[in-house]
């Protein structure tokens, strides 16, 4: 779980330096909230809390759902959905290893469909020096859940690409229009595409690593964007290219730090393919044509549903035997 | 030659260097041999000398009772001071049945020494089996399976390959790589013995990459005649190569169905310390009375392979290599993948006995605290069997037996892979052994009830099948009676009695007895039947 930390890194940094401090503050706070409760599950339930708490994944949890909001999103959404994470979706579940959902989405889907108006306020992405509020300042907006001086909301938030695209298609644009704004770099707005990047580079150490196997991260990916290709060759217009699905929102955070959890994943080789597919597809049918713009951690809990099933089906063949059949030779004594 | 590679597997480090530095110690005879006499897997061997008697070497001291079963000798003369329960080296710890000798300092053969047979070329193969049954040869790579039996194989089997398995089970075991450098004759003489046993075409004969000098020595003595049979193939050496089944994948890409035997592809694969055995016995006329033990690890001083009577003392093997080292907290017999741990040092070496390995607590660093499996699957990608070993795991906490037999259970070979590799320190293979014991402790009980209910059906069912038979002859007896008188016609009845009294006679086929019994009446079936009763009672009580 350190090497996982590690590799949030960079990409955490990246999305700091595009969207403020915010987001520092938030992963802090989810971090906090997250060990807390962790500790005081673990003490609750008469486990050894330091043991447990050495294994890090209270603090990944909490740092996945602080990426996942907004970075000004008020302290008490973190408290919320962490809350449900740690004490809900682990610890009434029996702990690590018995959680049948990833505990970060659960809590962000816990808030997002409570409080759509507080998750909806992203920044818009400018680089660090340029944002318009300090580190204090944004402490404050996070601590009091409202902006310092007399500043708008609308003056510092924006739609996010995937917002933007999907109004803009309802309204009647095509992506061509939707896409020649300035802000947008070669597949999605410029930050969103670093951030990506920074992601990106963090889940390939982890592949160099081993921690993770390519199995669902690769599967993830091509799960959006071959169906997201499809649509887009059949009818540019009015579908986003892949790249522009891949880049944005939450999919390569989601494709190598989320989907690869592996106590909600599916465990056989085959398995984990089809787990990731199953997730990539999701992603795209939601954000197409379902109610929300981004849909990674609805896709993660849809599948997190059907990985048992999934690894009793997709059972590797065992050694000296047919695939799924009895032992060759049974009737033998 | 193309080879295979077997799913999973672990690269362990070498430990053999320091045990293979010096030839074979043969170590003399101890103060007192304590032999054990179930040394092999299969049934019992009964004592067939008493306390008192005097034993020479060779003499057979047990007697096997079944087919898979293996002789037990006095591995030197002396006399019989206990027949009694001893601890002997087993994982669960418990006393099993023991011959104790106090050697003579003699180490005399008597006159029932079997007579060297240098021609056993010219032998029929028969007497060359009884041979070999009565040399009490068991699988010296730590099985301890009757070596009898693995060449007798099946009517309509067909054995073609010979596999010779010098790919060394675990690390630190060095036995066959020194028996290999300084015997190879022997070796290659049991092979000779074992091909025409068989009647294969070819020998493969694998050996492990990271046992050069072996190798040279093998390639060096290989008999000319013998080139066109024996192939020396060298093997990777992943863990568990020395695998009886991951061994064949690797040298033939085949499997050995789940459930099965080698036998079924037609091979048979054995030891090089097997085959030595076998050309002792068979060449020599000397059953198997010693083996080679690796002593070894950190924990002595001075790690080397000796060659000890069956029956010597774990603390003897120790002092031959040097004695332990300062702190020693652990000893195992088997290597450190498979062995087990023992906690009496008084306990004999037996015919299984491959290795003994002496830890210190700073050699084995205490793993870390167990954990919750988190599915990984780290341990799926190292099993050799393509098992879920962490489906097997929860399966085996949540007591469900039949999922974990669905899921492979008893294709799992043990080999600790999965446990090696879990980042959550998870005693995986005990789980499976206790999931294998709970079931195999059901099965038995589920067959006694299944015995007791048989029976009482089966007594049930031969009430009934009598009562019903009464009831007919009662029918049939009343009917032929009514048809007599109904008919009067005597000359027709004496008629058809003449007629069933020739057809009697002319034809003994089974027609005419099932005349006879209508023709003889009621009072032979009935008697028939009460015989049966009595044997079935009997039976049932
Ligand atoms: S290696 Fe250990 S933690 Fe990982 S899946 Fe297997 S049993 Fe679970
Ligand atoms: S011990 Fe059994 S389950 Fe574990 S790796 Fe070996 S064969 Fe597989």
């Amino acid at each position: 779980m350190q090497q996982v930390l590690m590799a949030l890194v960079p990409g955490t940094l990246a999305m700091t330096w595009f969207f403020g401090w915010g987001v520092l503050v938030n992963v802090l706070l989810g971090v906090l909230f997250a060990v807390a409760f962790e500790a005081a599950m673990v003490a609750a339930r008469k486990r050894p809390v330091m043991a447990t708490l050495a294994d890090n994944s209270a603090i990944v949890t909490g740092w996945l759902f602080a990426l996942a909001i907004p970075p000004l999103a008020p302290f008490w959404v973190t408290l919320i959905g962490i809350a449900f994470a740690i004490i809900v979706a682990k610890h009434l579940y029996g702990g690590l290893g018995y959680n049948p959902f990833n505990p970060a989405m659960v809590g962000y889907v816990v808030v997002l469909v409570s409080f759509p108006r507080e998750m909806a306020l992203w920044p818009a992405p400018s680089t660090l020096p340029e944002s318009p509020l300090t580190l204090l300042q944004t402490l404050q907006t996070v601590l009091t859940g409202s902006l310092p001086g007399a500043q708008a909301w609308d003056a510092v938030t924006r739609a996010t690409p995937l917002d933007a695209m999907r109004e803009g298609l309802v309204s009647g644009r095509t992506v061509g229009e939707i896409t020649a704004s300035p802000l947008f770099g070669s597949f999605t707005e410029t930050g969103w595409e670093w951030v990506g990047n920074f992601f990106l580079l963090g889940g390939l150490y982890l592949l160099f690593r081993r921690i993770i196997h390519w199995h669902i991260p690769v599967a993830v990916i091509l799960g959006v964007a071959i169906p997201a290709g499809f649509f887009w060759l059949l009818d540019p217009d009015s579908f986003a290219s892949p790249a522009f699905h891949v880049f944005s929102g939450a999919v390569i955070i989601g494709a190598f730090f989320i989907a690869t959890d592996p106590v909600s994943a599916s465990t056989t080789p085959l398995g984990r393919i089809l787990y990731g597919a199953g997730i990539g597809v999701l992603i795209f049918v939601i954000r197409t044509w379902g109610g929300y713009p981004d849909a990674v951690a609805f896709a993660v809990l849809l599948m997190n549903m059907v990985a048992p099933t999934l690894d009793h089906l997709t059972r590797p063949r065992i050694f000296g035997r047919t695939r799924g059949g009895p032992p060759p030779g049974d009737d033998r004594a | 030659m193309q080879l295979h590679r077997f799913h999973g597997g672990l690269k362990l480090a070498d430990e053999t260097e320091a045990s293979t530095a010096d030839p074979v110690l043969v170590m003399g005879v101890p103060a007192k041999l304590t032999v054990p006499l179930g040394q092999h897997i299969g049934e019992a061997t009964e004592a067939c000398v008493q306390v008192g008697d005097h034993v020479t070497k060779g003499q057979r001291i047990g007697q096997s009772k079944g087919y898979i079963a293996a002789h037990v000798h006095a591995p030197t003369s002396g006399k019989v001071v206990d027949i009694d329960l001893y601890p002997v080296p087993h994982p669960s710890g418990l006393n099993a049945p023991c011959v104790v000798i106090e050697p003579d300092g003699h180490d005399e053969w008597g006159d029932a020494r079997m007579e060297p047979w240098l021609d056993w070329d010219t032998r029929d193969l028969r007497a060359l089996r009884q041979r070999l049954r009565a040399g009490g040869i068991v699988g010296l790579g730590g099985a301890a399976f009757p070596t009898a039996v693995k060449l007798n194989p099946r009517a309509g089997q067909r054995i073609h390959t010979l596999i010779v398995n010098g790919a060394e089970c675990e690390p630190y075991i060095s036995a066959d790589d020194m028996l290999l450098r300084t015997a190879p004759e022997a070796v290659f003489e049991g092979i000779r013995i074992t091909a025409r046993l068989l009647g294969v075409e070819r020998v493969l004969f694998a050996v492990e990459d990271n046992m050069p000098e072996a190798m040279r020595s093998l390639t060096e003595t290989l008999p000319t005649e013998l080139r066109d049979l024996i192939e020396l193939v060298s093997v990777p050496s992943i863990y568990p190569t020395g695998g009886e089944r991951q061994l064949i994948k690797v040298l033939t890409g085949q499997e050995v169905p789940s459930g099965g035997l080698p036998a079924d592809l037609g091979m048979v694969c054995h030891n090089p310390g097997t085959f030595k055995a076998i050309c002792d016995t068979v060449i020599q006329g000397r059953p198997l009375l010693s083996r080679i033990v690796t002593v070894t690890g950190p924990g002595v001083k001075h790690p080397r392979n000796v060659e000890a009577l069956l029956g010597t003392p774990f603390a003897d093997v120790i002092e031959a290599a040097g004695g332990y080292a300062e702190g020693v907290d652990r000893l195992v017999m088997g290597g450190p993948m498979m062995g087990f741990a023992v906690h009496d040092d008084s306990i004999p070496v037996i015919k299984a006995t491959n290795c003994l390995l002496a830890t210190r607590p700073q050699d084995t660093p205490a793993p870390g605290p167990v954990m919750p499996c988190i599915r990984c699957a780290e341990c799926a990608a190292v099993c050799p069997a393509q098992l879920l070993p962490q489906q097997l795991y929860w399966q085996a906490k949540a007591k469900d037996f039949d999922a974990i037999q669905d899921y492979g259970l008893f294709d799992c070979i043990e080999c600790g892979c999965c446990a090696y590799v879990c980042p959550s320190n998870i005693p995986l293979v005990q789980y499976y052994r206790y999931a294998k014991n709970e079931i195999w402790a059901r099965e038995k009980e589920r067959h006694k009830s299944d015995i007791a209910r048989e029976r009482y059906e089966f007594r049930q069912e031969r009430i009934e099948r009598e009562e019903r038979e009464k009831a007919e002859r009662l029918a049939k007896k009343k009917a032929a009676l009514k048809n007599k008188e109904a008919d009067g016609d005597k000359q027709a009845a004496i008629q058809a009695a003449l007629e069933r009294a020739q057809k009697k006679k002319a034809a003994r086929a089974e027609e005419s007895a099932k005349d006879s019994d209508q023709a003889s009446g009621s009072e032979t079936t009935g008697e028939e039947t009460s015989t049966t009763d009595n044997t079935r009672d009997g039976d049932g009580r």
